[in-house]
């Protein structure tokens, strides 16, 4: 196991969700893709843990961590969806451009 | 008649004797050394009656009078000191340098000096008390006495100079107040224009006295009288090269103050001011102050390798003045403008007798004409007072309303035409005694010029004056109304004034005394004269009749009976013309001088003045201005222009860039992750 | 130590790699071009579960089953309920992707990004091995570590954590108001 087939994973899973992300149109989907590009992230971390031999582990740690956080995010996202979606009646993401110039 | 001319000229030859006059004198003591205050007080005088006449009692006059009072008694005290035993003073005060000259005031007091002093102080004092009643009730008799105090002062400032300087001082301040008094009445124009005259005329003749003052300053290296004579004393050959020309630039001066000819233009029309001030200045002070001036440089004008030969100019013109004015006289119908032609006669005289080396002689007649002149104008005045006109065919059989007036006109009258014993007669007989034997000695065509044409002025002086007594005093009086004596304030002074006229002549009679000479020849600087120890009875034997014969024509032809058409008849065609026309010199100098600069050259100078001189100013300022608009432009539109431009380009750059804000997230995802891209390939690469 | 390709081939772990890592990918990419919103979703469960797999060979238990239990039991749930909430079409629907106008500066940039990372790393790393470790990490270390090195981080995410419920609850709930109009 070459390190690089992990990392090359780690991009594919972070270019498609990047695509994801600047091509969905539903407000939920966009923040899918970004849990896309947080788990090629949680890969990486985990492979060069495990490439580098860490005792003390941070990778994984980190890895948690960022499970911890993009779950809150999730949750956060998901509501501020909601009430856009109270307010307009639209979760597309094309509808929210009132900052323009 | 001429045959028998000769051994009587032959006997003229006795008299001649040549000599100088022995001088001998004191200092004066404290007299001369006060004697500034005959200067000063006539001065100080008028600054209180410009400032305190009008609130004082005799609102000025008082004052004025005063004055002159001080003048007349100082002035007579000295005169007595002088004939006593002679003062030769001087005194200075130094006021200044200017380069290698010395400014100074100073008082002279010598023989000359003090004789003015005298005429000044005497005559001013009677002119002045007259004018008390003349001026009564005049709007500006205040302004008037302040004036004449003026005058009177300026007069003894010229008078007492010592040097060049304080006499041009003294010449100005007497053409100034001169000026002031001609146009007292200024509310007729024609009396302004009169005033304007006098001041021109004289300003054009001052001319010739700046130059010369400076030739001579130059030349003889001070401005000081007695300093010149000392280096002409001493031999000075820078003053005997420019010697004549100086000479002649300080005689045309002289000319123009004492109104010879061709500058006695003035003095005519100077008429146009108050009697008195015709009494006072245009017959017995201002306008001697020429002959005071060729007096003053006699030493200068005698020595031949100095101003000799300016001396046959001044003859020569001084004839011309005596003869031609004198002509003048018999076409005036104005009684003040005959005696005004009659003062320039004499004054040529006066002149002439200077030029042919008769100073005692020209100053006796300055002194006597000074008294009988002014009583004459005086004794106009009054009658002028009393038929308020000025023209002699409103007047007539006056005799009989005005006696006072009448008799010392005609004691005027006798002393002006040289009857015996009065003071003409000597004084004009001691002149024409002197041009005799200047051309018995030194026979020049001027000398002779000079004899002929001072007999004939003799002549034509006693016709004029017949003439005028009897068209005033004779026959019928052809005014309205009752002619009235004039007050006695007025005749007072006539009757003092015909006293002088008729005894000073007695002064300086040739042989019999010679108080006069003795007087005016106390000079610092000896002067070489003949001096007649004796009658020339011969000149006598001829003048005399001359004089009566004229006098018995006049009389003849302007009887009362007579009228003024028959007169006619007697007129010459084309020289009456001539003679009503002032030989047209008045037009000439009006159309020849006056008109051209007012019109051509004054236009003329114009447009130098707004072309060129201004030129350079007016460009100045033009630049300056162009230069203002040009910045001013930059600012508005340069420098404006580029903070303008700067906020048009920073909008447009923000209304252009603001485009990129879509709103849309995903866009401005895509341009950030698109950054990183690129940043982290740049990084790779380098 | 550098591996050949022979090596690589014949060693049976990363037949099970590419065996895990295919479907992830192409879960992957699902999740980004599916039109119907649900199988976007599922397609996400996928992936997170192929991740969670490579976690488990890689050693890294904990870590694995932490994917499964919060990722694809909450998180998608989640995502789930929020379909559910905005009425998003449950059928396929094109109105799901941006038209291509938008997509093909994506999928440059994606491509992009993908190669500039593969370069850098195989520039970098070359055919390093990754010596798969004799046993799974244990949790114990994982504990240790965390409330030791890790203590403030560990802190500082349960305070965002708290965060996060109380602003989801106060940004989710309806207003008063609003309860007699919905």
């Amino acid at each position: 196991m070459t390190i690089v087939q992990f990392v090359l994973l780690g991009a594919a899973l972070f270019s498609i969700g990047l695509y994801g992300v600047l091509t969905r149109k539903n407000a939920i989907l966009v923040l899918a893709s970004v849990e896309v590009m947080l788990a090629a992230v949680n890969v990486n971390l985990v492979a060069f843990d495990v490439y580098l031999g860490d005792t003390s582990s941070a990778g994984q740690v980190m890895a948690l961590f960022i499970i911890a956080l993009a779950a809150a995010e999730v949750g956060i996202g998901i509501a501020i969806v909601l009430m856009i979606f109270r307010n307009r009646r639209t979760a597309d993401v094309d509808d929210l451009d009132v900052m323009r110039y | 008649m001429f045959a028998s001319l000769t051994p009587m000229l032959a006997g003229f030859a006795l008299f001649a004797e040549e000599g100088e006059h022995e001088v001998h004198a004191g200092d004066g003591g404290w007299l001369a050394e006060w004697a500034w205050m005959i200067v000063v007080v006539p001065l100080v005088i008028t600054f209180l009656i410009v400032f305190f006449g009008k609130r004082s009692p005799w609102k000025g006059w008082g004052m004025a009078t005063f004055g002159m009072a001080f003048v007349a008694v100082y002035g007579a005290v000295l005169a007595w000191v002088n004939l006593d035993e002679g003062i030769l003073y001087e005194g200075a005060i130094e006021i200044g340098r200017i380069g290698s000259f010395t400014l100074e005031w100073g008082w002279v007091v010598d023989g000359l000096s003090i004789m003015m002093y005298f005429l000044v102080g005497v005559v001013g004092f009677l002119v002045f008390v007259y004018a008390n009643g003349y001026m009564k009730g005049d709007v500006r008799y205040t302004w008037f006495f302040a004036s004449f105090s003026l005058f009177a002062g300026g007069m003894l400032v010229l008078v007492s100079a010592p040097n060049l300087i304080q006499l041009i001082v003294g010449w100005e301040l007497v053409g100034v107040s001169s000026y002031l008094l001609i146009a007292h009445y200024w509310e007729d124009f024609d009396n302004v224009d009169a005033g304007n005259k006098a001041f021109m005329v004289n300003k054009v003749a001052d001319t010739g006295l700046f130059i010369g003052a400076i030739i001579m300053a130059l030349s003889a290296g001070s401005f000081k009288f007695s300093e010149i004579f000392e280096t002409m004393v001493g031999g000075n050959s820078t003053l005997a090269q420019f010697g004549f020309w100086a000479g002649l630039a300080l005689f045309i001066g002289a000319m123009g103050k004492s109104a010879q000819f061709p500058f006695h233009v003035w003095l005519p029309d100077a008429m146009a001011g108050p009697t008195p001030v015709s009494a006072l200045m245009h017959a017995a002070t201002m306008v001697t102050a020429g002959i005071y001036l060729v007096a003053r440089l006699f030493p200068f004008y005698q020595l031949p390798e100095y101003g000799g030969d300016v001396s046959m100019i001044i003859t020569i013109i001084g004839a011309i003045t005596l003869f031609f004015m004198g002509l003048l006289a018999l076409v005036q119908n104005d009684i003040k403008k005959l005696l005004a032609y009659s003062t320039v006669s004499q004054l040529g005289y006066m002149m002439a007798a200077m030029g042919v080396g008769a100073y005692t002689a020209g100053l006796f007649h300055l002194f006597t004409h000074a008294f009988f002149k002014s009583l004459l104008f005086l004794a106009a005045g009054s009658v002028i007072h009393a038929v308020h006109s000025n023209n002699m065919s409103d007047m007539g059989g006056l005799r009989k309303y005005v006696p006072a007036t009448f008799w010392t006109f005609m004691i005027g009258t006798a002393a002006l035409v040289g009857l015996f014993p009065f003071a003409g007669f000597w004084s004009k007989d001691e002149i024409i005694a002197s041009a005799y034997y200047n051309a018995s000695e030194d026979p020049t065509a001027a000398a002779w010029f000079m004899v002929v044409l001072s007999i004939a002025g003799a002549f034509i002086t006693a016709f004029y004056m017949a003439r005028a007594v009897s068209l005033t005093f004779f026959g019928k009086y052809q005014g309205h109304g009752e002619p009235h004596e004039s007050p006695k304030i007025m005749t007072v002074p006539l009757i003092a004034l015909a006293a002088f006229a008729a005894g000073t002549g007695l002064l300086n009679a040739p042989g019999l005394t010679h108080v006069f000479t003795d007087w005016v020849t106390v000079r610092a600087f000896p002067i070489m004269e003949h001096h007649f120890e004796a009658p020339s009875w011969g000149l006598i034997a001829i003048v005399t009749p001359v004089v009566l014969i004229a006098l018995a024509i006049g009389f003849y032809l302007y009887r009362p009976k007579q009228t003024q058409a028959e007169r006619d008849e007697f007129s010459i065609p084309v020289l009456y013309p001539l003679l009503e026309q002032k030989y047209y010199i008045d037009d000439f100098y009006m159309d020849g001088i006056v008109r051209p600069t007012m019109g051509p050259i004054a236009d003329g100078t114009l447009w130098i003045d707004e072309n060129v001189v201004d030129a350079v100013p007016n460009l100045v300022a033009g630049g300056a201005k162009h230069t203002a608009d040009a910045v001013n432009t930059f600012d508005q539109r340069g420098v404006d222009g580029v903070f303008n431009m700067l906020s048009a380009a920073t909008g447009a750059t923000g209304g252009f860039l603001r485009k990129a804000f879509t709103g849309r997230v995903q866009q401005y995802a895509a341009i950030s992750f698109a950054g990183v891209v690129i940043l982290a390939l740049l990084f790779m690469i380098f | 130590m550098t591996v050949t390709f022979a090596d690589w081939i014949t060693e049976l772990a990363n037949w099970v790699f590419l065996l895990i890592a295919i479907p992830t990918v192409v879960a992957a990419f699902f999740v980004v071009t599916a039109k119907n919103v649900v199988r976007a979703v599922l397609s996400l469960v996928i992936t997170l579960a192929g991740t969670a797999a490579l976690f488990l060979m890689l050693g890294a238990e904990f870590v694995g089953w932490t994917v499964v239990l919060v990722y694809i039991g909450a998180v998608v749930i989640l995502f789930l309920m929020g379909i559910m909430i905005t009425q998003s079409p449950l059928t396929s629907s094109t109105e799901l992707s941006q038209p291509m106008s938008m997509r093909t500066p994506a999928i440059l940039l994606s491509v992009v990004l993908f190669g500039v990372i593969a370069w850098a790393v195989i520039v970098s790393f070359g055919a390093e091995g990754i010596p798969l470790p004799d046993e799974a990490t244990r949790t114990a270390s994982i504990g240790e570590a965390m409330f030791t090195n890790w203590v403030i981080p560990f802190e500082v995410v349960s305070f965002v954590l708290l965060a996060a419920l109380i602003g989801g609850i106060t940004l989710a709930r309806r207003d008063p108001v609003e309860e007699g109009e919905a």
